[in-house]
């Protein structure tokens, strides 16, 4: 948490919070932790490469939160991606359309949170953690809750679509609590859409709780335009037995933070994080994970991997935190990126903070160009030397896009990575 | 450039006209720090005007400067008012035989295989003739100053060559640096000063003197080095053997120039009073040690064995800055009991095929903190930099922590950075194996934790490699059980 005195930002951003009647004391905490701390300062650790309050000060003139855009049946079914077969959640600006999705009566119960009031929401994703995680808890209008109970088997793969435009520049905060309870299953694709190449600023918390022996997977697309200015803070609480997988693919942008936490609570359980970003023009990606292992027996897997051309920048931090009663984790953690333009950079800090002595953590990172042999390899079987560079990028990026698990979310993915990957260079 | 040879020249050819120890009347600043001390110390070692403002000017920004808050370790504010900036050389009482030393710190001599002269000497027993300091630092002193080396405590430095001091002090390590490299710019007490001339090797280590005419320095050391074109030394600092200092806080500051075609060794043991075992008292060792590879195909290598000291806050860094230069950093950093270590290095590539490579290992046991922290950071014109980054990790016991936290910041495509890390502990497999063999527990730690370090300790020069290895063992007695 940011202890340097307020900014810019962070006046103007207080000065135009909503009065809401909903989730008093959440807002008014929420408030107060703002007023104390405010936006992250630019020498801030946390957000030393990634300037969001600067960015914040200069693009978004209006923070007061963006009114529902038009948006159409036709327009949402075209952003379906072929073969999809499962539930359509639709967001307008960050609140839910019922009228839009296309909900098919699975294992599960959703409830707008404008009609109900979950007892933990605010409890995963603590406000005192990231002043943005209290942005978005003062200004929320709208959102959902889903809720999977026990022994539940959701078949189909739930959708999330976020359709983003603010006509003035404003600020989108889409809110979701997902509860997923003992021995049930279920796996989500998230894909944000905008409506139009102008500026907005959307701050998205979303909090999972993932009960003793359940399964949850969670696939997410960022594809934005390329004035979006997205923190997206994912916060989940993992216990007994019970694995959380997510995948993030980052394609497009003007600047993205994403904060991923895992807090492994219970022996037995499983965290994966899986990560692409591949990005061109001025996009600027940040990835913050954090995985906490509380207690023995527990597992983390790791892998984020970039490609960065034009004058991209990426950044990854992955901490692993290893409690002193963490004994026999297991902690991986992988970052590789490929440079492809003179300009493009890459800040990386893979973190270890161990305090059990009887474990295996591991992190490496690497980053490089092509291997040279490899493409002529290639080339001197007939392949041409762009192709030959697309293949080997293409292969690259492989073993992140494996663990997309619904195949037509997979599918689309690909078709963009390979597009991307084909007209870069 | 021309200008500077001339400088140079005229002081490679100067014959030594002066002893090597300059002794000053036992004396002691008054409690406290502001800019009469400041000019008190520079009085007293009848230093030049431009020094005097150097130091003032340190003075006048350390005082705008926050203490750094970003390491990962614990200790109680630091009132710099109330530590005493200068003290020389105290003449202290000095024990006639070594029937009169602390049996227990007899034994660790004995074991760290040092000589029973060494131990008098490292005691302030007046040593017999037969091994006298000043006819060996004689002999010495005469093979240096033949090839043009320049090997003296820093104010003699200050006294016969101050343009050379003048021309390079703060050159690496800039006085606004840190807070700490600020504080030591402002009131360094002495340290050593070594110039090697153009196109000379070093025949000797330069510890070997060392060792034997060990000066105390002091809490505020300033070391320059600088290697002039195609020249090469080794140069050692510290010792294995146990160091009871009595000042709490050290912060000292080491520069190195290393000119084109030029090579710079420097290896550190480090073993001072790391407090009791409930951590109570012990020295704050804050260091800011930096290199310059200015000219191409030069080379600076720091190797480091940090045992000794409550808190260590070191980082030695190397710039990267002439075509096809080269830095190296071997480090084995030892915590045990409530010891605290943030340690790394940085390597930063400014010019182009530079190359770099860090080797880390950290052992942490009892109630210890280690950290490992580094920076590799490649420059938009550094082509085809090159690292290899590799920092592990052994943790003995339950109670203690090991942490890393590497910053790879990367501008250039055609940079090649490999970092990896790994965490573990010592198998109960291997200790039964050896335990098998007839190898006790506690030799059998010693064999296994020599081994983890061995890609280190290589790195050391010889005879301080052999001390090095007992004294990994020395350090972890006790903390397997």
């Amino acid at each position: 948490m940011t202890t340097l005195t307020k900014n810019k930002a962070t006046d103007l951003v207080l000065a135009q919070i909503p009065v809401l009647n909903s989730f008093q004391s959440l807002r008014e905490d929420s408030h107060a932790i703002l007023r104390e701390y405010g936006l992250p300062h630019a020498k801030e650790e946390e957000y030393k490469f990634t300037g969001l309050s600067k960015k914040i000060e200069q693009s978004i003139a209006d923070f007061s939160p963006a009114s529902a855009a038009d948006l159409s049946l036709e327009t949402v079914q075209s952003h379906i991606f072929e073969g999809f077969d499962g539930d359509t959640i639709v967001f307008n600006n960050g609140r839910f359309e019922p009228e839009l999705s296309n909900l098919q009566g699975q294992a599960y119960e959703l409830i707008p949170l404008n009609v109900s009031d979950p007892s933990n929401l605010g409890k995963i994703a603590k406000i005192e953690k990231d002043p943005f995680v209290a942005l978005n808890s003062a200004s929320f209008e709208d959102g959902i809750y889903i809720k999977v109970g026990r022994n539940k088997q959701v078949e189909k793969p739930i959708l999330l679509l976020f359709f983003n435009q603010a006509l003035k520049g404003q600020v989108i905060s889409p809110r979701i609590l997902i509860e997923v309870e003992d021995n049930s299953e279920v796996s989500f694709l998230e894909n944000s859409i905008s409506l139009d190449e102008e500026v907005y600023f959307c701050n998205t918390v979303t909090e999972i709780k993932v009960s003793q022996n359940a399964h949850v997977h969670y696939n997410r697309l960022q594809n934005e335009n390329k004035k979006a200015i997205i923190v997206n803070n994912f916060e989940t609480d993992i216990h007994r037995d019970a694995t959380f997988t997510s995948v993030v693919v980052s394609l497009s942008g003007d600047m993205l933070r994403n904060n991923l936490s895992l807090n492994l609570l219970d022996s037995g359980c499983e965290g994966n994080m899986y990560g692409l970003y591949l990005l061109d023009g001025k996009t600027h990606v940040d990835n913050h994970t954090n995985v906490d292992h509380t207690k023995p027996h527990a597992e983390s897997n790791e892998l984020y991997k970039g490609i960065l051309a034009d004058k991209s920048r990426g950044v990854f931090n992955g901490k692993i935190f290893v409690r002193q009663d963490a004994q026999k984790t297991n902690a991986f953690q992988q970052n590789n990126n490929i440079l492809l333009s003179e300009d493009a950079t890459v800040n990386t800090k893979p973190q270890l903070e161990i305090w059990a002595d009887d474990v295996k953590c591991s992190h490496g990172c690497t980053t490089g160009q092509l291997d040279e042999e490899a493409l002529f390899y290639l080339q001197a079987r007939g392949i041409g030397k762009v192709q030959a560079k697309g293949l080997l990028l293409y292969a690259f990026v492989g073993e992140v896009l494996e663990n997309i698990t619904d195949n037509s979310f997979k599918q689309h993915i690909e078709n963009l990575v390979q597009v991307r990957l084909g007209s870069s260079f | 450039m021309s200008k500077d040879n001339q400088i140079l020249e005229e002081f490679t050819s100067k014959e030594y006209e002066h002893g090597w120890s300059v002794n000053f009347e036992t004396d002691e600043a008054p409690i406290g720090l502001n800019e009469d001390i400041i000019r008190w110390i520079s009085a007293k070692k009848e230093e030049p005007e431009w020094l005097l403002e150097w130091r003032l000017k340190a003075f006048q920004t350390w005082l705008e400067m926050k203490e750094p808050k970003w390491a990962n370790v614990r200790y109680p504010k630091i009132d710099f008012q109330a530590l005493k900036y200068y003290s020389a050389p105290k003449q202290k009482k000095k024990p006639k035989s070594l029937d009169e030393i602390d049996p227990e710190l007899l034994q660790i001599y004995e074991r760290l295989g040092i000589s029973l002269n060494e131990q008098k000497r490292l005691q302030g027993i007046a040593v017999d003739a037969v091994l006298d300091s000043v006819s060996v630092g004689t002999t010495f002193k005469e093979t240096l100053s033949k090839l043009g080396i320049i090997f003296s405590s820093f104010s003699e430095a200050v006294k016969e060559h101050p343009d050379l001091i003048k021309k390079y002090l703060g050159s690496v390590v800039p006085i606004n640096d840190n807070y700490y490299a600020t504080l030591n710019s402002a009131v360094f007490s002495d340290g050593s000063f070594c110039y090697i001339p153009k196109g000379v090797r070093c025949p000797m280590e330069l510890s070997t003197y060392f060792r034997i005419n060990a000066a105390n320095t002091g809490q505020f050391e300033r070391t320059l080095i600088i290697a002039e074109e195609d020249s090469y030394v080794s140069y050692l600092e510290g010792c294995t053997a146990p160091q009871r200092d009595e000042n709490q806080l050290h912060a000292a500051v080491v520069e190195i120039y290393a000119g084109k075609n030029s090579e710079v060794k420097y290896s550190t043991v480090q073993n001072w009073y790391p407090g009791d075992k409930q951590g109570k008292g012990g020295i704050y060792n804050f260091v800011t040690k930096r290199g310059i590879c200015a000219g191409d195909h030069s080379k600076i290598s720091w190797t480091q064995v940090e045992t000794g000291s409550a808190v260590t806050w070191k980082y030695p860094s190397c710039i990267l800055k002439g075509d096809y230069s080269v830095g190296e950093f071997y480090s084995v950093a030892v915590t045990n009991n409530y010891q605290q270590a943030d340690t790394g290095t940085k390597m930063i590539h400014i010019g182009k095929n530079t190359k770099s490579r860090i080797v880390s290992k950290g052992i942490s046991a009892g109630h210890s903190q280690n950290s490992y922290r580094g920076q590799v950071q490649v420059m938009k014109r550094a082509v085809n930099a090159r690292n290899f980054s590799q920092c592990d990790s052994l943790l003995m016991g339950d109670k203690c922590g090991a942490h890393t936290f590497p910053y790879i910041d990367i501008q250039n495509s055609s940079a090649k950075v490999e970092h990896e890390a790994t965490t573990s502990k010592i198998g109960e497999d291997q200790i039964f194996y050896c335990n098998q063999r007839g190898i006790g527990t506690e030799d059998a730690v010693a064999l296994i934790v020599n081994g983890y370090a061995k890609e280190v300790l290589n790195q050391l020069p010889m005879e301080f490699a052999v001390e090095a290895q007992k004294l990994l063992a020395l350090t972890l007695e006790g903390s397997v059980g």
